[in-house]
């Protein structure tokens, strides 16, 4: 890793791989990720499709243990602590770090209980209104739905639907919040707004975000992991980072002619 | 400008005739079977109705809580049979929903290995495939058998007790309401699972990631998100169960005794509405006739009521989650 990015990284440290291996059955999808995610910055992973980014994303979680082949080689720690170890409960994880899918998905529920769902899991006792009101305000969307908070959420437009997904995950008042390319299936203006409630929400949260849009990345992000992905002798194509850096470095200095290339739209 | 025109004349913006004929049949061809099925519904009805108006002018409403059914006196009353229909149903419906709902849902989540949950779905499948004439026989010499000790236990132990105790009140025999509605409830129970499962299935895979990702276990997204977001299906597949189970006539008829006494005991001998249709039309005349249609419109009007309130219910439901 580079000094510069140590220094910034000695801050705090949410996220810590070692080394790590990603197989779905026999199929090494991502090889060698060791990287450290920096407390209440956006870090985003970018690249071609098919790198890994989303199950690199989603080991942070643990969602890919919903897929019976997937399993690691190698480690992963969140606060210090091993998030694979045999002890940890992943129903646990998923409630400190929360997830922002690419489509949209609202569940066919009135949009007070999309907020309150997660909280009422939690066993909420406090003013559930008031963390409704809350939560829907911090993702933007107060002025949108504050009338009509018994309508069903799915009926909110794309963009709408997202922010209502973004206020959902953070009802549960989690430490990170995982996105998935959040804003490819949104038109521009929605992309903007999602973009701005990011800078105001890396105040309080840590953010790793998938995107495929360069000057998304370049605009939002305080870190970029560049992914490329690399066939093998039997034709396995395995994701790996080629650099991961500050932002400003990746898009204006990187060290590796492929992030140059990626970043500046000549590949991928 | 010379570019343009050649490239329109080049992608044919015409369609040929043909394409277009085939187009506006097939609009007409699908809106004539919609209507026709319309038309076939309506003029049932009418027919039902038209015949059974004797017994309407001379009963009338009373028909329907009367508990005398009497072609010798050229008496009727159809409450027994309505008593019947809907307590074997209901029975039907009480033992098959949680079975059924249960089976599709272990055959939606990954319980099973594939290797097993593949067979034992169309295992099910095929249960709803048994002939009802078969089930009836099944019900005769398997069934009815097995289930005489334990309904006399039942007898024993709860006759004696107020309220609850009328309907175990009469000692049970080889045939009954009882046996009629276990038998409904095996026979339905594959058209509520296959359903349920299909609206199970149907859920999107979305909704359960965001689930997990709020840190919902796998039994909180299941009863919380997946069983939600298909109840408008299950529903769906319960009523018209419960549409079958009124309206099955061989298997009831052959066990349920054919009594027309009215007894409110689940062991008596009883009939349904539709086990009445299948045992007296083929010697019934004049006003008994008549009648019988009368009983026919009141099972079509409770097969009505039923969906009616079955879509109240959806639409209720929906807005509440
Ligand atoms: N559930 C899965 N089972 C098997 N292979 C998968 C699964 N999900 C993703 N993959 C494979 O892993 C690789 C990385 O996929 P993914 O993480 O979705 O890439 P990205 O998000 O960067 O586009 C791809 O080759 C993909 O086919
Ligand atoms: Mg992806």
């Amino acid at each position: 890793m580079t000094p510069n990015l140590e220094s910034a990284l000695q801050t705090d440290t949410v996220f810590r791989t070692d080394n790590l291996d990603i197989y779905y059955g026999s199929f090494k999808a991502v090889r060698d990720v060791t990287m450290e995610i920096p407390k209440n910055a956006i870090t985003a992973f970018i690249g071609p499709s098919g790198c890994g980014k989303s199950t690199v994303i989603r080991c942070f979680n643990r969602l890919n243990d919903l897929i019976k082949s997937f399993h690691i080689d190698g480690k992963i720690f969140y606060k210090g602590q091993d998030l694979y170890a045999s002890d940890v409960d992943p129903v646990e994880v998923r409630r400190q770090i929360g997830m922002v899918f690419q489509k949209p998905n609202p569940f066919p529920k009135s949009i007070y209980d999309n907020i309150a769902f997660g909280p009422r899991l939690l066993g909420y006792k406090g003013d559930m209104d008031e963390l409704v009101e809350r939560s829907i305000k911090s993702a933007a969307l107060w002025d949108d739905v504050k009338d009509k908070l018994k309508s069903l959420g799915t009926d909110l437009s794309g963009g709408q639907q997202q922010r209502l997904c973004i206020a959902r995950a953070i009802a549960v008042q989690p430490d990170v919040i995982l996105m998935d390319e959040p804003c490819a299936a949104l038109d521009p203006i929605s992309t903007l707004k999602v973009e701005d409630l990011l800078q105001e929400l890396k105040e309080n949260y840590t953010i790793v975000i998938v995107t495929h849009n360069m000057q998304q990345a370049s605009r939002s992000s305080d870190y970029t992991a560049f992914f490329n992905v690399q066939a093998n002798e039997k034709g396995q194509r395995t994701g790996y980072i080629v650099e991961y850096d500050r932002t400003e470095v990746i898009f204006q200095s990187p060290k590796h002619k492929a992030t140059q290339e990626y970043v500046s739209g000549r590949f991928g | 400008m010379a570019l343009a025109t050649d490239n329109t004349q080049g992608m044919s913006w015409h369609r040929t005739a043909t394409s277009r004929f085939l187009d506006k049949g097939f609009f007409w061809l699908t809106a004539a079977f919609g209507i026709g099925v319309g038309i076939i519904l309506l003029a049932i009805a009418f027919q039902v109705g038209r015949d059974a108006i004797p017994s309407i002018q001379k009963f009338g409403l009373g028909f329907l809580t009367a508990t005398r059914w009497n072609p010798v006196e050229d008496i009727y009353g159809a409450w027994t049979q309505i008593y019947g229909t809907l307590v074997t149903s209901f029975m039907a419906l009480l033992l098959a929903v949680p079975v059924g709902v249960g089976v599709a849902i272990v055959l939606s989540e990954d319980f099973l290995p594939p290797r097993l949950q593949k067979p034992l779905v169309f295992m099910v499948e095929l249960l709803a495939a048994i002939p009802s004439v078969v089930y009836g026989l099944w019900g005769i010499f398997v069934l009815a058998p097995l289930l005489q000790g334990p309904a006399m236990w039942f007898y024993k132990t709860f006759a004696g007790v107020p309220v609850l105790g009328s309907l175990f009140s009469t000692p049970p025999t080889g045939r009954g309401v009882y046996i009629a509605g276990i038998i409904l409830a095996i026979m339905i129970l594959p058209i509520i699972s296959a359903i349920s499962r299909d609206a199970l299935v149907a859920v999107p895979l979305e909704l359960r990631q965001a689930a997990y990702g709020l840190g919902a276990s796998r039994w909180e997204t299941l009863f919380r998100v997946i069983i939600p977001a298909a109840f408008s299906g299950i529903v769906g597949g319960v009523m018209l169960a419960l549409g079958r189970a009124m309206g099955e006539t061989m298997a009831v008829t052959m066990l349920i005794g054919n009594s027309s006494n009215p007894s409110p005991s689940l062991f008596a001998q009883g009939s349904t509405i539709s086990s009445l249709l299948a045992n007296q039309f083929a010697e019934a005349d004049g006003l008994q006739v008549s009648s019988l249609m009368y009983a026919a419109l009141v099972l079509f009007g409770l097969t009505l009521l039923v969906n009616i309130l079955a879509e109240l219910l959806v639409s209720r439901v929906k807005l509440k989650m």
